[in-house]
């Protein structure tokens, strides 16, 4: 049977015409950033190398592409339309007249479609894993190389202990279906998701203990979105109903997160061994302000120019390892149009159709690619300064 | 020196303890122990069936009687006919002795493979020799190229070779195995044909140039990245060191200066960057073993999961976690040994 195609010069046409909301986003934020550059600090300073212009880009790209996804992809990720199985990229598919831009895969899906909506999947859960781990690396990376001695020695065991690991194994213990079964992933989570609460209940109160009005608005505050975020992620029972996560998705975010915080902690505990012979910390203690403020506000504010690049290579290995979960179909369902399982999917049957395989590939790829390359940008800044 | 050395065994040696202790609990929840008993027997038998055999095979024992049994500090029980009170061997085929033993880990028995049916160690030691062939092909690669590129891209900082090299050693860092090994797997053995897709037949028909190319490519490109890195950072920051400045001043030629002063000053990081690569080099094994279908350490530790063998598991567990200390410990001695400014506090 012959399909229609549009050919290549159609199909280069059809994804550009396709991401159209996420090139006039992109034109949007570069008009107005290159317009008050000066104005912006660190942010501006990134638009000095091509570098930094390079991977800011193709991060905020993917970003619109997930934002957009609805917009963007022509076809639902998991519908089926039998007669394109493994059709060749730009077959028209003749119920709806739209093209399959990159093709069907096994199962007859549009890969285009897939790969647009598995950028989803990945920027909700990376930044969001990264920023857990940063929050629980931080709050105990910051006192074992503040005060050193016992706690450090029995922290960094800690960590070194889940170092030790190797992530596939971790994975493969932690990820498993009969895992949430049981209540580990919820304990983990329960242990996890109250750090980001008691790191900023203590950053206010530390700050602005002498303003009790200010203080009780800011921890009212930091109470109700806490626990309003931990009741929806660790017992799934958000009242307003917005905040859901699925226990698969809460098993491979516990795990991602429990793999990276040790790394944090080690970057935390060294910046903050390195940073508290400095003076300001010793005119603090002279002040005799409390250890927590003196880690906070004073050694916190500077470590954090290696911690923002930090951040960015983490996101990016995160992403890594969230393709590495989905290679190996830990978690994540298997009809899930995330990139990982797309890979899997689709390298099985290289020898008969590479057209599937490419897509999430390079959509991987270029992601990963873009993060590294905005924190070497930020390297460079923060060495300038 | 030697009582550092002996404190970090000893540390070790609890961490190995601890992490043991952990897989063994996780492995040995209640529905892994489920799917274990079901994997043995089969999908229709009723729960009873998956009870009994779970009790007959002494999984139903106290947790820490069988870590104990598995570490080797109790004795491993047979099974014993609850009609007759005939002991037998509790898994026949791995020739387990019909009377109670120490015989654990401490013995240098490792038990008993439920999946393959075989001494954990029969199938073990084959697979972690595989690993090995590909260990020491992808560091000969490896090591090598990346070392080269970082002194190429950090001789000269700021140069036109320094750029495009950092940002080639960045897309390498961007690149894991399971997308590296699929572009490669497109354009040398689907499109180009040069190379096989496989290397299942290097496992028995032996290492050749054809079938070992791709695993090894794929497992080195994503290392090359990050030691190219360090190398260049290190390499930067000897270039601007005083001994280097008077050994051009008094006139020696900058690739004299490179060879002799510079290279083996601006090699002692990586040393340390290449040695605490092996973790992810492990997580590499897995990906690329599988991918390529090549039977060594990460094949088997993804069967051993799969089908929740436990001793197996186990073993691989233990043998990763060793690797993993090992080689920071190396790193550690290593870096005081090569580096004399740390030697002498």
């Amino acid at each position: 049977m012959e399909f229609e195609t549009v050919g290549i010069f159609g199909i280069v046409i059809g994804v550009i015409a396709r991401f159209w909301p996420v090139w006039l986003a992109l034109g949007i934020i570069l008009a107005l950033s290159l317009r008050y550059k000066k104005m912006l600090g660190l942010y501006g300073h990134l638009f000095d190398t091509g570098v930094g212009i390079a991977g800011l880009m193709i991060c905020l790209f993917w970003l619109f592409t997930a934002i957009f996804a609805d917009v963007i992809a022509p076809f639902d990720p998991l519908q089926q339309v039998a007669i394109l199985k493994n059709a060749v990229p730009g077959t028209v598919d003749p119920g709806s007249g739209l093209p399959f831009l990159f093709g069907g895969d096994r199962l007859a899906r549009d890969v285009f479609s897939r790969m647009v909506f598995g950028s989803q999947i990945v920027l909700v859960i990376a930044p969001a894993a990264t920023m857990f781990a940063l929050m629980v690396g931080t709050t105990l990376g910051l006192p074992a190389g503040y005060y050193g001695g016992r706690i450090d020695n029995f922290l960094s065991f800690l960590a070194n202990l889940v170092l030790a690991f190797p992530v596939i194994l971790l994975f493969y213990l932690l990820v498993t279906p009969g895992i949430r079964e049981t209540a580990i992933p919820q304990w983990l989570a329960g242990i996890f998701f109250i750090f980001p609460v008691i790191f900023f209940g203590t950053l206010f109160y530390t700050r602005f203990k002498s303003r009790p009005g200010l203080l009780a608005a800011q921890l009212a505050i930091t109470a109700l979105i806490g626990g309003w975020v931990y009741i929806g992620l660790v017992f799934n029972k958000d009242p307003l109903g917005i905040i859901s996560i699925r226990p698969n998705e809460l098993n491979i975010f516990v795990a991602v997160v429990f793999a990276s915080s040790p790394g944090v902690f080690r970057i935390v505990r060294g910046l903050t061994m390195d940073i508290k012979t400095r003076d300001y910390v010793a005119a603090a203690q002279t002040r005799g302000e409390n250890p927590w403020y003196i880690m906070l506000w004073e050694v916190l504010p500077n470590a954090r120019g290696p911690l923002i690049v930090d951040a960015c290579l983490r996101i990016g290995y995160t992403t890594i390892l969230l393709g590495t979960l989905g290679y190996f179909g830990l978690g994540l369902a298997p009809e899930s149009p995330d990139w990982g399982t797309g890979i899997k999917e689709s390298s099985r049957l290289l020898r008969a159709y590479i057209h599937p395989a490419l897509p999430p590939v390079f959509a991987l790829m270029s992601f990963v690619l873009g993060l590294n390359l905005l924190a070497d940008a930020l390297r460079e800044q923060s060495l300038k300064d | 020196m030697l009582s550092f050395i002996l404190r970090r065994l000893g540390v070790m040696a609890l961490t190995m303890l601890c992490l043991s202790l952990v897989v063994f609990f996780l492995i040995n929840l209640e529905p892994n122990l489920k799917k274990l008993a079901i994997s043995q027997l089969d999908m229709r038998s009723s729960a009873e069936d998956l009870e009994s055999w779970l009790q007959r095979n002494g999984y139903r024992q106290n947790f820490f009687v069988r870590y104990g049994q598995w570490l080797g500090v109790m004795p491993k029980q047979p099974n014993i006919d609850p009609q007759t009170g005939v002991a037998s061997p509790r898994f026949a085929y791995c020739r387990e002795p019909a009377e109670a033993r120490f015989s654990g880990v401490l013995q240098g028995d490792f038990g008993c493979s439920t999946k393959f049916k075989v001494p954990v160690a029969q199938r073990l030691v084959p697979a972690l020799g595989a690993t090995g062939i590909l260990m020491f092909w992808v560091m000969a690669v490896m090591v090598p190229v990346s070392l080269l590129i970082g002194v190429l891209a950090g001789m000269r900082e700021g140069s036109r070779t320094d750029r495009s090299l950092s940002i080639a050693s960045i897309t390498t860092t961007a690149t894991p195995e399971y997308i590296s090994g699929v572009i490669f797997t497109v354009v040398f053995a689907s499109w180009l044909g040069w190379l096989n897709g496989s290397a299942a037949s290097a496992t028995n028909q032996g290492v050749t140039f054809y079938n070992f190319t791709l695993p090894v490519m794929t497992m080195a490109i994503y290392g090359i990245g990050y030691i190219a890195r360090m190398t260049r950072a290190s390499m930067v920051e000897v270039m601007t060191q005083q001994y280097i400045r008077t050994a051009r001043l008094k006139g020696l030629g900058f690739s004299a200066v490179v060879v002799k002063h510079a290279l083996r000053n601006a090699l002692i990081a990586p040393f340390t960057v290449i040695m605490l690569q092996f973790p992810w080099l492990l997580t590499g094994v897995v990906i690329v073993e599988v991918m390529f279908r090549y039977q060594g350490f990460g094949f088997t530790l993804v069967e051993a999961a799969a089908n929740n063998d436990i001793d197996l598991l186990l073993a691989c567990s233990l043998v990763s976690v060793l690797v993993v200390l090992s080689t920071q410990l190396i790193s550690d001695i290593g870096y005081a040994l090569l580096n004399p400014r740390i030697r002498v506090q």
